[in-house]
């Protein structure tokens, strides 16, 4: 399956991966003005970006053929679909006991307890389709959606 | 091929999904002691406090059984096994022919011989009817005792507490959640479960039930007595191998099981909390009884039954255990002797990381408070990585992948 790879010597820690991956996640996609100044609460990034200057990186889930989260999830609520291979996490399902978070080896699954306690993480923007939005816009080419090589 | 599961919960459903990833045509049969299709086991306590609904208990969608092909007898549950003729017989004196067998029976709560412990309102703290029967018991502001201090009594004790139930615990060792977390961090969990209302009694345990019929209180080794209106037996779990006696399947603590799940009886396996199999961190056979293990040693299992070709050496204990708003994570081992130990302690804020070190891998570590990103740390013990070069770095708030040597990073993050 197709997966997002970051080469970080592209990196520029903008962060702009995140600002596009918090608007996705909102009820204002591709606004991003709107999801920052509307949305309450504003959801969380599902891409982590890691500094330690020059070296900056994002990271997100990154889809395991054999996915911890899903073996260890409690509830049932973490699912690898198996048509797209996307690990889905069933949010009215979960209940935040964050095994997930313990388990993840990339650190990939967070915490989002604004309303009721859930895991988050990446869904391959797989509802809007296509190439994920942290990619399509990340303005100097440093994150990459492709096959494994 | 005809495929027979004893048991219906995590490592069940693993070993389901593990046969039908190999054999899509072999009939299944899954035997079940309880009413229900497969629930989630640590949801009773969520359940009991009104947080999970009947609806969200399950741990797979209704049409599960039916899209797996599988058939679900539940209610009477295995009796006998006549290992010779390969069968099992239910206790209803129905039969099932297998031509490969699981043993998913899980745990059962240990249960000391106690004096008047045949009393009303004795509970134990293990199943759906469980909790069932406690929560017609209970009402705001009765009393409620809880012997141990382990993971179901902590979690028994937050349902109860969420309930209006004064709750106390006496726990025969020194500490809460001794089996998970180290002194210094069983401290700082104490006290939030101190501030939550959680009475606590350390280092005695109960020799008595008191009451006429129902519990009225219970006396104690160090002579105290302690009034209350019911009793929940949380001492721990051990595995329910009953259904294996007398047929020469070999049994240590849990059924011993080799690494493709297999036990000495060709053609039976045994999966999860029952079984006792090779793992990570310990040169000795162990039972791990966590749902991640159960999953993986069913589905491990369920492959190999279909005839494919899978093992499981890599088990090891972690836990993520919230109390309240307090949330904890721990793997592996406690360290002590022979171990290197770094930790941050700032106990007035209550955040606590510790790594267990041996031959500069990770062997072990617990996390107090911030818990974020914790699974790196335990992907390091699962895969002995060598940690020498970035092991202080990992006791950071939030650990990451910035101060590894770039050649791992991009092995272990991109992969």
């Amino acid at each position: 399956m197709k997966r997002v790879y970051v080469r970080e010597e592209y990196c520029a820690g903008c962060g702009l991966c995140q600002v596009h991956c918090i608007t996705a996640h909102s009820e204002y996609k591709g606004d991003i003005i709107k999801a920052y100044k509307k949305s309450f609460p504003r959801p969380l990034a599902r891409v982590i970006v890691e500094e330690k200057r020059p070296l900056s990186f994002s990271l997100q889930c990154r889809h395991c053929e054999e996915a911890e989260c899903v073996k260890a999830c409690i509830t049932g609520a973490m699912q690898k679909d198996p048509a797209t291979g996307i690990v889905i996490n069933d949010t009215a399902r979960c209940i935040g006991c964050w095994t997930c978070v313990l388990v993840c080896p990339y650190g990939a699954v967070r915490r989002d307890e604004t309303l009721h306690k859930v895991a988050v993480k990446c869904d391959m923007c797989a509802e809007a389709g296509g190439v994920p939005l942290c990619v399509e816009n990340c303005p100097n080419g440093a994150l990459e959606y492709r096959e494994e090589r | 091929m005809e495929y027979c599961i004893i048991g219906n919960s995590a490592a069940a459903i693993g070993a389901v999904e593990g046969i039908r990833g190999v054999d899509k045509k072999g009939t299944m049969t899954i035997i079940s002691d309880e009413p229900y299709q497969a629930y989630s086991r640590p949801l009773i306590s969520y359940y009991l406090a009104g947080k999970v609904a009947e609806d969200k208990m399950y741990y797979r969608p209704n049409e599960f059984y039916k899209n797996m092909g599988v058939e679900l007898l539940c209610g009477s549950g295995a009796g006998k096994l006549a290992v010779r003729e390969k069968t099992v017989i239910l206790r209803d004196g129905t039969k099932k022919r297998y031509d490969r067998l699981l043993i998913a029976t899980g745990g059962k709560p240990f249960v000391p011989p106690i004096k008047g412990l045949e009393k009303e309102n004795v509970h134990t703290f293990h199943k759906w009817d469980d909790v069932k029967s406690l929560a017609e018991e209970l009402s705001a502001g009765c009393k409620a005792v809880i012997i141990g201090a382990g993971l179901i009594g902590v979690k028994a004790a937050e349902a109860l507490l969420c309930l209006g139930v004064e709750v106390s615990i006496i726990e025969l060792a020194d500490r809460v959640l001794s089996s998970v977390l180290d002194e210094q961090a069983a401290a700082i969990a104490q006290q939030v479960m101190e501030e939550h209302g959680v009475k606590f009694v350390f280092g005695d345990t109960v020799t008595e039930v008191l009451g006429e019929g129902r519990v009225e209180g219970v006396s104690l080794k160090s002579g105290n007595k302690m009034e209350c209106d019911m009793l929940i037996v949380a001492i721990g779990v051990v595995p329910n191998t009953d259904i294996v006696k007398g047929t020469g399947i070999n049994v240590n603590r849990g059924i011993v099981v080799n690494e493709r799940m297999e036990t000495s009886v060709d053609g039976i396996y045994a999966a999860g909390d029952v079984a006792e199999g090779k793992n990570l961190l310990w040169a000795e056979q162990r039972v791990i009884p966590i749902l991640p293990n159960a999953y993986k040693q069913g589905e491990t299992a369920g492959v190999n039954m279909a005839g494919g070709n899978n093992s499981f050496t890599k088990g090891f204990a972690m836990n993520s255990l919230g109390f309240f708003d307090f949330k904890m994570t721990s793997a592996g081992m406690q360290g002590g002797e022979g171990y290197e130990e770094i930790y941050t302690l700032k106990a007035e804020e209550k955040f606590y990381r510790k790594l267990v070190i041996k031959d500069n891998r990770l062997m072990g570590f617990i996390a107090l408070k911030n818990i974020d990103r914790t699974g790196i740390l335990t992907g390091l013990i699962k895969d002995q990585v060598e940690i020498t070069k970035f092991k202080e770095a990992l006791l950071k708030i939030e650990p990451g992948f910035a101060e590894w040597p770039k050649e791992l990073r991009k092995e272990r993050m991109l992969s």
